[in-house]
């Protein structure tokens, strides 16, 4: 089964978007000699839902955590620039600048909720206490607020939740939890980490969809972190798909895995078609060690359609049939 | 949990019956006939023998033993052989607050120095502050307590003249005075335990700072300081209980030494003049005082658990 | 730990040296108090307790590079014998700790039912007491004197070796229950010679090594309470308690023999650390 080849394409988008909320240019990242992110570019519009996707290890998680400013400078070198709304570099922010930006414009959701919540303190603690100090409500109000918030996630009986600690929850409920601390302050930006790899197959589709409705109803933008195709496919807007810290393809997730033009991305959705399995390992070999790989196009040692030229030369992210590839041999499969 | 309760209970009680068996024999095996030992060198066999019925020392041993327990655990410890003071009132009036005091004091300065030493070392791990907070605690850990009480007073008692040299005034009396007189010895006996503490503190709070939950609360914007001594000091207080528990055995030996450098009248002096004055009513009630105080709190440690951590509560 | 995780260690003791800087300078400086012992009657000036009315209390000279103390003896003679008397107490105190840890360990360790549950008892209300009080209270049934201080100072460390030696049988056990099938048919002594004893051995050599510098503390702690070694013993703990009466106006008598007894314990704590680091993973979560 491969995509219908004869369907004729949409036209090419000009992708306006004049006022995109965030956007990434030139993103590297170093841990020590080890370049983890090589020079990632994204953006994103108000309102919109993107798909971080590729194998673990490509640097998905890596990207979020540096958004959010949480990568010390011990751990990690940045370089690059991620324009936010109003804020022309986050990596200039002081660290008195990002107390007003995290939490409240933009905040976390995070892979595993159990181990997220601190678990000494109750759900109400943790989530009453960003309301206070994030929006400056009193004690009562809070409450209220908090409580509210547990009702909008779907969970019922709230008001008694509100002193429930963590392991006391279920897993479905933790994550419910998790977000209603991170949409508590309506925030312009969601980073969704993997949100549902800890849970049940069967909860996973529901805290999606909580996911995607709750920041639709705020009008909020949410970056996903996935490493399964299908579900981006049916979650997001758009897609990037990273290979080892770069990007492959880019564009609206339709144009994207409905036809596929990087061999990368064909590898990973033939993965899903055919053996049906939801995680991302497609290919013969392994994803080569971070001191080890090439200058030019990191997917070159695996890449079906590798020439000389791939592994010496980066391959620019270029515009190609409505979507962003960086591929000196893009097409459709052979 | 009741179950787990009630084990931990008999265990305890089992533990003090052994300890019991244990200080009863030290007094067996002493050397010496404690008969003796109280009538001096001049006495008469009818005399001897009255002193004997009258320690019940003519019944069979495990019949001693029983009424000895029984005695003790109702607060009569004997007299002494030589000045025939009641042990009992001796030890609980006037040699255990000065230990206790002691404790308290060093108690509070460890927790007040090693734990914010140990977290600001695992906040900046591998820095020269952390070298130095390392290198600190191995010294303050290795250092014999007795030398570092005499570097004390020779230096900030006897050189800087900024300290008293030796004696107890009793806070309860004297506040200041008794503050300023502990000062010195509180120091001393804190030292390696601070050492303990700061070692615990930063191996426990670097496995804490890699929680997912410390970098959630970052990105909800909780402040830095939040962060650490909120979300993550939280997170060690039972490893720190515990190890001030388990420590509770080696600040009592230091206060042993630390009293004796500074001349405080405590369980501790009491102890080594017992040795020398063969005075062994006192070296079983100080050993055994010693394992008991020892046994109850670490008691109080395993069950104040619940309340450190929610996990280990009941769910309900 | 077992053998096999043993194994691979010893061609990274030869690099030990150099990545530990610190375990090499101290390791050097612990050799160099034990050459002390060894060498004490040729490297000394004087006969350890060769008192002199002469020279009493005489700040640190030429003749004297750590002065005299109250008896005209000379402090640093006294120092060089007393690491003899510091390392011949530890090493020997420690040996029999262990001795003593061994047994009830590998008994509370391959006990089961209630002979467990009565040796842990046993086991937790020695650890009751600490080593000191524990030392103390031997000390009042046996007696004062440099054999009595070995053998109370032994006695009293038996507790935490016991217990560091019957978490070693456990997980032996455990690893014993994997392979169970193949050891049925031989005997229990056999199991414990062949298949315990080497597993524990290993750990409790660990051991020794870092509770050396608790044995010495304790019998200098003895010592310097007045209840251990008699004078006029060259005991660094029996010379600070001495020394300390003098303290304003003579502090080489306790400083002398304190500067010894702390550089020997500091010493001995880093060689302690650098081994338990290199060799008990166990310990890297910090006990």
């Amino acid at each position: 089964m491969t995509a219908p080849m004869t369907r004729p394409m949409p036209a090419p988008m000009p992708e306006p978007e004049p006022a995109a909320l965030l956007e990434v240019s030139g993103l590297s990242l170093w841990r020590g000699s080890r370049k983890i992110l090589d020079e990632v570019s994204l953006r994103l519009g108000r309102g919109e839902t993107l798909a971080l996707v590729g194998e673990s290890g490509a640097g998905k998680s890596t990207i979020a955590v540096a958004l959010m400013g949480l990568m010390s400078a011990r751990e990690a070198r940045v370089e690059g620039r991620l324009r936010f709304d109003d804020l022309p570099d986050l990596l200039a922010l002081r660290e008195r600048d990002w107390a007003g930006l995290r939490g409240r414009r933009m905040s976390m959701v995070f892979q595993d909720a159990g181990a997220a919540l601190n678990p000494c303190y109750t759900v109400g603690s943790q989530l009453v206490s960003v309301l206070r100090r994030k929006l400056g409500l009193g004690r009562a109000e809070a409450r209220t607020r908090a409580v509210a918030l547990l009702e909008g996630v779907g969970i019922n009986d709230a008001a008694a939740r509100l002193s429930a600690y963590p392991h006391q929850l279920s897993g479905g409920m933790q994550q419910r939890v998790m977000v209603a601390i991170a949409l508590a302050c309506n925030p312009e930006l969601l980073l969704a980490d993997e949100p549902t790899s800890a849970l049940d197959v069967t909860i996973q589709a529901q805290i999606i969809r909580l996911i995607l409705d709750q920041t639709r109803a705020r009008g909020a933008s949410c970056i996903f972190v996935l490493h399964d195709l299908a579900l981006a496919s049916q979650s997001c807007d758009r897609i990037v798909v990273l290979y080892a810290g770069q990007v492959m393809e880019a564009g609206a997730t339709r144009t994207v895995l409905e036809r596929p033009l990087h061999p990368y991305t064909q590898a990973l959705k033939s993965c899903v078609v055919e053996i049906g399995t939801d995680e991302l390992a497609p290919l013969d070999g392994g994803v080569p060690a971070y001191d080890r790989m090439p200058a030019g196009c990191r997917f070159a040692t695996r890449c079906p359609r590798a020439a000389p030229r791939c592994a010496a030369e980066r391959p620019p992210l270029a515009t190609l049939d409505g979507r962003e590839i960086a591929c000196w041999n893009p097409g459709d499969p052979a | 949990m009741l179950a787990q309760l009630t084990a931990k209970v008999l265990q305890t009680a089992v533990v003090l019956l052994i300890v019991s068996v244990a200080s009863f024999s030290l007094l067996k095996l002493a050397p010496g006939d404690p008969v003796t030992l109280m009538l001096g060198s001049e006495y008469s066999q009818d005399t001897y023998d009255d002193l004997t019925r009258q320690l019940g020392l003519d019944r069979p041993v495990p019949e001693q033993y029983v009424t000895w327990l029984g005695d003790f655990v109702s607060g009569d410890w004997g007299q002494t052989y030589a000045s025939r003071t009641d042990i009992f009132t001796f030890i609980v009036t006037e040699a255990l607050p000065v230990t206790l005091t002691l404790t308290f004091f060093a108690i509070l300065l460890a927790l007040g120095v090693g734990v914010p030493l140990g977290v600001l070392s695992a906040v900046k791990k591998d820095s020269a502050w952390d070298v130095a907070a390392a290198v600190f605690a191995l010294t303050g850990t290795a250092f014999p307590s007795f030398f570092l009480g005499i570097l004390l007073i020779w230096f900030l008692a006897v050189k800087l003249g900024a300290f008293p040299v030796m004696g107890f005034v009793a806070p309860w009396q004297d506040p200041w005075g008794g503050l300023y007189h502990m000062v010195l010895p509180s120091l001393t006996l804190s030292t390696y335990f601070i050492g303990m503490i700061v070692r615990m503190t930063r191996a426990t709070m670097v496995e804490v700072l890699e929680q997912p939950y410390i970098a959630a609360a970052r990105a909800r914007g909780e402040p830095e300081w939040r962060v650490i001594w909120v979300h993550g000091v939280r997170n060690i207080l039972m490893p720190l209980v515990t190890i001030v528990g388990l420590q509770l055995g080696g600040i009592l030996q230091g206060a042993v030494l630390t009293e004796t450098v500074f001349s405080l009248p405590g369980l501790g002096q009491m102890l080594t003049g017992a040795v020398l004055g063969r005075e062994y009513g006192l070296v079983q009630a100080g050993v055994m005082l010693t394992a008991t105080l020892f046994i109850l709190v670490n008691l109080l440690v395993d069950l104040s658990y619940p309340l450190l951590d929610p996990r280990l509560r009941p769910r309900s | 730990m077992t053998a096999t995780d043993t194994a691979p260690t010893a061609p990274r003791r030869a690099g030990m040296m150099r990545r530990r800087p610190f375990f090499t300078l101290a390791s050097l400086v612990a050799l160099g108090f034990v050459a002390c012992a060894i060498f004490a009657p040729q490297i000394a000036p004087y006969p350890p307790t060769l008192q002199s009315i002469d020279a009493m209390m005489q700040p640190p000279s030429a003749a004297h590079p750590m002065g005299t103390d109250s008896y005209g003896m000379d402090i640093l003679s006294r120092v060089i014998h007393g690491a003899r008397y510091a390392l011949l107490i530890g090493l020997s105190s420690v040996l029999i700790g262990a001795a003593g840890g061994l047994v009830l360990g590998l008994v509370a360790g391959l006990s089961a039912g209630w002979v467990e549950w009565v040796m842990l008892r046993l086991i937790d209300s020695i650890l009751a007491l600490p080593s000191l009080i524990l030392a103390v209270a031997f000390i009042a049934i046996l007696g004062q004197g440099v054999d009595k201080v070995i053998l109370a100072v032994g006695l009293s460390l038996i507790g935490p070796f016991a217990r560091t030696v019957r978490a070693d049988v456990l997980q032996v056990k455990v690893q014993l229950f994997v392979e169970a099938a193949g050891l049925m048919a031989i005997p229990r002594l056999a199991v414990i010679r062949r298949h315990i004893l080497p597993n524990v051995i290993f750990p409790l050599c660990v051991q020794i090594t870092i509770r050396i510098s608790e044995a010495i503390l304790v019998s200098s702690s003895l010592s310097f309470l007045g209840i251990g070694v008699t004078p006029p013993t060259p005991d660094w703990g029996l010379m600070i308690s001495e020394g300390r009466g003098f303290v304003s106006f003579a502090a080489w008598m306790s400083g002398m023999p304190g500067i010894a007894l702390a550089t020997l314990l500091i010493a001995l704590a880093i060689v302690g650390d650098g081994i338990r680091e290199e060799f008990d993973p166990k310990l890297r979560t910090g006990r």
